[in-house]
């Protein structure tokens, strides 16, 4: 033990010669209230701290905002061997900020078959954001490609990548008939086998092999079929 | 020639002093004598000079020059940014629909906007630029050792800080390069295997960029951050003080008399 330090008391109430101690007592009143005092203080901190640290990040990560089928136009407007641009409101009541353009086209026979089989998709909607990092790409008709502006990504015509950074084939849209109406509903993500992920990730988030679970969905996702 | 006195009444006349008193102190001594007496009052009552003669007049080793200057430098860019930045908020508005329009107005209508703001912008660089210049020094003197490694790590921790300040700062004139660098910001978040998903929507306030994005970027930027800045920069500057600078690594230690003495 080092020089100066004292010897420890004994931890029993009863060594110590307090009056009132009994066997086996360990808690003397000085203690006591000092656990107390901080027990109250770390009660009342907590109090306040974690409400408002819920309040910062419940919100952001559980609730997600209802999702409406948005009609885009006539089934006769969208052929099945080009794109044709349409501007949809992803986040409704902030204005310019919540547009988004997306690209929009008729099934053609060289597309898989739609995933999980239930579900009927005539038309599919891709989305514009890159799966690099999440610039706007945009469908360029000579190349028969989507290129991306920041840092070079191409997709083909289906959407999967043909080049540069990006990680998984452009998101899509869901999409319905409804009167001869094309509706477009929530954004899902695909994997490299354009297999449906209902929760869509965020760019840069690689979604074949362990992918899917080192990034995993978020916690409530609307249902669209 | 002697000029007349101006009236006076006689309350206010000075009057000699009694037989037998001490001479009463003239008006300019007494004037002289306020701050001094101000200044006793204070420490009186708060024990203040102490601790200011020892943050202040501390012994600095031989050798120490210009280069140990940039850390108050990095510390009055800090203090730059937190002015300008509060008299920025006295126009700015942080709402999707307003920001932009209240940017442009702080630049182009506001008495001095265009300074102010100006200040504040290429202040941050200049703040992050120092703060390296602040780092390299400490890195290549050794001032990092024993005993202010812990020093080191709060500086890492402002260092961290301050880039927080720069990428929320970003989003707030509400551009085109502002919403882009916050959307590729936020996804490079995403990217961490795990928790990275959740960190993005912590970040945004939601799964997409959305109106709580621009009013959580805001209060982390003006609130969060410059609080904890603040308050390690007081850590900071307390170590400094405690355990005082280093001499630069080309000062060699001289043995002292004592030591030849002891030896012979």
């Amino acid at each position: 033990m080092a020089a100066g330090r004292k010897e420890p008391k004994s931890k029993y109430t009863l060594d110590q010669g307090i009056p009132g101690a009994f066997e086996g007592e360990t808690v003397t009143r000085r203690r006591f209230m000092t656990a107390t005092a901080h027990g109250a203080g770390a009660l009342a901190v907590s109090a306040f701290t974690l409400p408002a640290l819920g309040f910062a990040a419940g919100s952001a990560l559980f609730d997600r905002p209802p999702v409406e089928w948005k009609p885009i136009g006539a089934t006769v407007d969208f052929p099945d061997d080009t794109y044709v641009p349409r501007v949809i409101t992803e986040v409704s009541g902030i204005g310019q900020v919540g547009r988004t353009t997306i690209y929009v086209r008729a099934r053609n026979e060289d597309d898989p078959p739609p995933n999980p089989p239930g579900y009927d998709e005539q038309f599919i909607a891709v989305s514009t954001r890159c799966m690099h990092l999440g610039c706007p790409v945009r469908y360029v008709d000579a190349a028969r490609r989507f290129i991306c502006p920041c840092h070079g990504g191409v997709y083909n015509f289906t959407g999967a990548v043909d080049g540069g950074p990006p990680v998984r084939p452009l998101d899509r849209f869901y999409t319905r008939v409804t009167d001869g109406q094309v509706e477009v509903g929530a954004r899902y993500s695909v994997n490299s086998e354009f297999r449906r992920y209902p929760s869509y990730r965020d760019p840069a988030q690689d979604l074949d092999g362990i992918g899917q679970y080192v990034y995993p969905g978020r916690f409530s996702t609307p249902r669209m079929y | 020639m002697k000029l007349p006195l101006p009236p006076l009444p006689d309350a206010l006349k000075p009057r000699p002093a009694r037989p037998g008193e001490a001479e009463r102190a003239k008006p300019l001594d007494q004037a002289k004598e306020a701050g001094i007496a101000t200044v006793d009052w204070v420490d009186e009552r708060t024990s203040l000079s102490g601790g200011l003669r020892w943050l202040m007049f501390r012994k600095v080793p031989k050798g120490t020059n210009w280069f140990y200057t940039l850390g108050s430098a990095t510390m009055f860019a800090f203090l730059s940014q937190a002015v300008t930045g509060v008299f920025l908020a006295m126009y700015y508005d942080p709402s999707i629909t307003h920001a932009y329009e209240s940017a442009r107005y702080i630049t182009n209508e506001v008495f001095l906007g265009e300074f102010v703001r100006g200040m504040h912008k290429w202040g941050s660089s200049v703040m992050v630029i120092l703060i390296f210049l602040h780092m390299a020094r400490t890195f290549f003197f050794g001032a990092y050792k024993y005993p202010r490694e812990l020093n080191w790590l709060i500086g890492v921790v402002l260092l961290i800080l301050t880039f927080v300040m720069s990428l929320t700062g970003y989003l707030l004139p509400f551009d085109q390069r502002s919403y882009w660098a916050t959307v590729v910001a936020s996804n490079i978040t995403g990217t961490g295997p795990l928790v990275g998903p959740f960190l993005a929507d912590f970040l945004r306030g939601g799964a997409e960029f959305g109106s709580a994005t621009l009013s959580r970027f805001y209060a982390i930027h003006m609130l969060l951050v410059p609080g904890a800045i603040a308050a390690l920069i007081g850590a900071h500057l307390y170590l400094v003080a405690r355990l005082g600078t280093t001499a630069p690594p080309w000062i060699r230690a001289e043995s002292g008399e004592g030591i030849r003495e002891e030896r012979a």
